[in-house]
């Protein structure tokens, strides 16, 4: 392996890391639920590097399922988003988080 | 090939920057297509062809545009028009456009080579997934199937137009909007 793997497990961080403060920056709805995918495709990511460094198909066997997870959530999160912005027309977490059940 | 990792690495983390840090959704949206293309870059250099061809498939064919219609539909109304003007704004797309530029280039680079061979020696094909896929690992993709099931489920159930809210609370907020 030319690239160690070390290398692309950096990679893999960073982009976990990137992810990560999305999520806990941005306020909108949307761009939390796309650093959510850019988290899940860097655990992918580190799954694809570590199948590829021991020649094992597993690593993207666990690929395809991190995809149909992805898949599944974005379906149902974008319903969510969707169904919020009409009852509430916001798409701010923050104003969201207000409603408290009493 | 070592080189086309490295670009592609950088190509990913930085999309990834610019799609947490974009003010404008749509130009988001197209940093982070570009973002798992670079990283299915990453996975064909890596040798892992099938995932990568799935990456483009599914995630950047699928999924970014279950997002742009989400995008899209929440901003219809009397700003769309404005709206609009600004996506089609050079300063949105260019970005996107050259990154999208150097990837393609490194991936026709990559297929002409006469250098063969994957940075691991050997790619893991189709073959050996679908064997690891429906032999050992057959109970995992009948809970995937379940749970794409639930989704459906769930989505329809979210996205159906319901009833006015029944709650006292929420219905005083929405004054006499009902």
């Amino acid at each position: 392996m030319n690239v160690p793997m070390e290398h692309a497990l950096i990679v893999a961080t960073l982009l976990f890391i990137i992810g990560l403060a999305g999520v806990l920056m941005r306020k909108n709805l949307i761009y939390m639920l796309l650093s959510v995918e850019i988290m899940l495709n860097a655990a992918g990511f580190a799954f694809v590097v570590a199948g590829a460094h021991w020649m094992q198909a597993d690593g993207q066997v666990m690929f395809i399922f991190i995809l149909t997870m992805a898949a599944a959530e974005v379906s149902v999160g974008l319903a969510l988003i969707l169904r919020i912005y009409h009852n509430l027309k916001t798409m701010n977490a923050d104003e969201v988080s207000k409603i408290k059940p009493n | 090939m070592t080189a086309a990792f490295y670009i592609s690495s950088i190509v990913a983390i930085f999309s990834s920057l610019m799609v947490i840090s974009r003010k404008n959704a749509f130009s988001a949206l197209l940093y982070m297509i570009i973002s798992l293309l670079s990283v299915a870059v990453i996975f064909f250099v890596l040798g892992a062809v099938f995932v990568a061809a799935l990456e483009v498939i599914i995630y950047a064919g699928a999924i970014m545009v279950l997002f742009v219609f989400v995008t899209m539909m929440l901003n219809l109304g009397e700003e769309a028009e404005r709206l609009q003007k600004t996506w089609m704004r050079p300063a949105v797309w260019i970005g996107p456009s050259i990154l999208a530029l150097i990837l393609g280039v490194e991936v026709i680079l990559l297929i002409t080579s006469s250098e063969s061979g994957f940075l691991t020696g050997s790619e893991i094909g189709p073959k050996e997934v679908g064997i690891a896929l429906y032999g050992k690992y057959i109970i995992g993709v009948e809970l995937a199937a379940l749970l794409i099931t639930a989704g459906i489920v769930g989505a329809y159930h979210l996205g159906k137009r319901k009833d006015p809210i029944q709650h006292r609370y929420l219905q005083e907020e929405k004054g006499g909007a009902i």
